[in-house]
């Protein structure tokens, strides 16, 4: 497939946005019981309001992606049927919830609905707020996940791993951000998001290397036999009915060398997982506060890297149909 | 129910593209507006067509065969497109089965163009809204055209008559038959869309001459000779 920018944008923007919301309501839910130092409502407010710039970005990276923009309103209609549907109807909701988790927040309307267990846990509107959160991006992850691994002759996003891997590698990308705003603001939750973000980082690593190992000795269903029906092993295209270029030739192929798919691979795979972990183990040795940030940029600059690939890797069978111009 | 389709017949396909040019006249004057045409008399010509015409050569020189393939959407029983499309703009109509894009609800987001195997939904770069083969519907549907003109484009131009239409759901249909008794398949049977068009394959017409054509072994003219022998020369002595 042809990598569009517009959706690699989108998918890693609202993937860390998501992630962010994550990690920001796992830090509440820590401190809650107590388990780590209390934040001030100031740092939920904060964090909400990047959380959910980036889902923003997103979504204004998505309306690039259409040649219609102004009848976008008009995909919310299909939910029933498509995943991108969906998607459409999902992602306004978690940035909903995010806009009101952080104001929530900010204007302190914290005043506990109910006390479990003489004090150990108290539920607030954030909290509510915070598992229905929870609860839409996980959501959310699936249906953009869907998107693609709901398209079975696209074999090489066919999977679960597709859906795992975006889950995944979005968290990550959320919890390093949230380490990386920790050290910025200098609180001392750095090493409790850095913690997880590598926990998430190398759940990514083994569902990623899954999916490419899977993808590496996939056989394709389709072939030129089945694609015009003649059953011979020499069928060789002689023109494929135009003599320049088509939408056919342009949105379902990247153009680039096999060479250059094999540097973004090692690219990604050096940027999104390594580096990152390095780094975030390093920050915490050192008690840095600038490691963490460059943990998150590099590994966010390796996901676009990353989604770049996932797009070039997919064979779509109409390729067969468009190999020769004449 | 009906389900309105083609039949193409590759063993008498000339590959003349007169379908892919009276498809483009046809539609590129229709209702839905032109169909981009981007320099179209100078170098990369490119644009919108409903239907291509491709080639290809299969076997290996001297036993090689050209196989003129035309290609347009296959108006699927199970159209993998429709139900992924967000809007609601591609639709399969109930009554005859033809794969439509309504395109003032596309919102071009390309979606339906990945979900179809075939490689038959284009993009029109000017109006950024997905296209594809109406299998002419406002020909077939249109009651005010001559009974033998409510026909695609494609299939009136055809002149090697390659192109069938009609309903496949009728069992003693023109293209029904066509498929059942010529060995009508659908392409990339694998993802379970059901085609609605089919194609029938190439036919050789071999010729089986044996050698007793040739030479017949029982002569009918040899008169048999019933004549009892008793150790005189015989006919066969006097023969040879």
């Amino acid at each position: 497939m042809h990598p569009a920018f517009s959706v690699i944008f989108l998918t890693t923007l609202i993937g860390a946005g998501q992630g962010l919301f994550l990690a920001l309501f796992t830090g509440q839910l820590y401190s809650t019981v107590r388990l780590v130092e209390q934040q001030p409502s100031s740092f939920y407010a904060v964090g909400s309001a990047l959380s959910l710039a980036l889902l923003v970005g997103g979504l204004a990276a998505s309306f690039f992606h259409l040649g219609r923009p102004e009848r976008a309103w008009r995909a919310a209609a299909m939910w029933r049927t498509s995943w991108l549907s969906r998607e459409v109807i999902v992602l306004p909701a978690m940035m909903g919830l995010v806009f009101l988790y952080g104001v929530f927040h900010w204007a302190g309307w914290t005043q506990p609905w109910l006390v479990l267990g003489e004090g150990a846990l108290t539920i607030d509107a954030t909290f509510v707020l915070g598992m229905l959160g929870v609860l839409v991006a996980l959501v959310l992850f699936v249906s953009t996940g869907m998107i693609y691994a709901s398209v079975k002759f696209l074999q090489e996003w066919s999977s679960p791993y597709t859906i795992a891997n975006f889950i995944f590698l979005g968290t990550a990308s959320g919890f390093m951000l949230a380490a990386a705003y920790s050290a910025l603001i200098g609180n001392n939750l750095v090493s409790f998001f850095g913690t997880w973000a590598v926990i998430a980082t190398l759940l990514g690593l083994g569902t990623r290397s899954a999916s490419l190992m899977r993808n590496a000795t996939l056989k394709h269903r389709s072939n030129l036999q089945t694609a015009i029906g003649v059953r011979h092993r020499g069928i060789v295209q002689k023109s494929q009915g135009f003599s320049a270029d088509s939408f056919n030739t342009r949105e379902f192929f990247h153009h680039q060398s096999l060479r250059t798919l094999k540097l973004i691979r090692v690219a990604f795979l050096i940027l999104v997982f390594p580096v990152p972990i390095m780094l975030v183990l390093l920050g915490y040795q050192l008690q840095s506060t600038t490691l963490p940030i460059l943990a998150f940029a590099i590994q966010y600059l390796g996901l676009l890297a990353e989604r770049w690939y996932f797009f070039a890797e997919a064979q779509h069978p109409q390729n067969l149909y468009y190999q020769q111009v004449s | 129910m009906t389900q309105l389709a083609l039949v193409i017949d590759l063993n008498v396909c000339v590959g003349c593209h007169a379908c892919v040019t009276s498809c483009k006249q046809w539609n590129t004057s229709g209702w839905a507006g032109p169909m981009v045409d981007e320099n179209p008399y100078d170098a990369n010509p490119t644009g919108t067509f409903f239907n291509r015409v491709q080639t290809y050569e299969i076997g290996s020189f001297p036993s090689t065969e050209t196989v003129h393939f035309p290609k347009s959407c296959l108006h699927c029983e199970d159209p993998p497109c429709v139900p992924v499309c967000p809007t609601g703009a591609s639709y399969k109509r109930e009554d005859n089965g033809v794969v439509l894009v309504d395109y003032d609800k596309c919102i071009g987001c390309k979606y339906c163009s990945w979900a179809c195997p075939y490689g038959v939904r284009e993009l029109d770069e000017q109006q950024q809204v997905m296209k594809k083969c109406t299998l002419c519907i406002d020909r077939i549907a249109d009651h005010t055209l001559p009974e033998p003109e409510r026909k695609p484009a494609c299939v009136m131009a055809c002149p090697t008559n390659a192109r069938l239409y009609g309903d496949v759901h009728d069992p003693d249909s023109e293209v029904s038959v066509a498929i059942r008794e010529r060995g009508g398949y659908a392409l990339m049977p694998e993802w379970g869309t059901n085609p609605a068009n089919h194609y029938l394959p190439r036919q050789k017409t071999h010729m089986h001459v044996t050698e007793e054509d040739l030479q017949r072994s029982d002569n009918p003219l040899t008169k048999e000779d019933i004549t009892v022998y008793q150790g005189e020369e015989t006919m066969e002595d006097v023969t040879w």
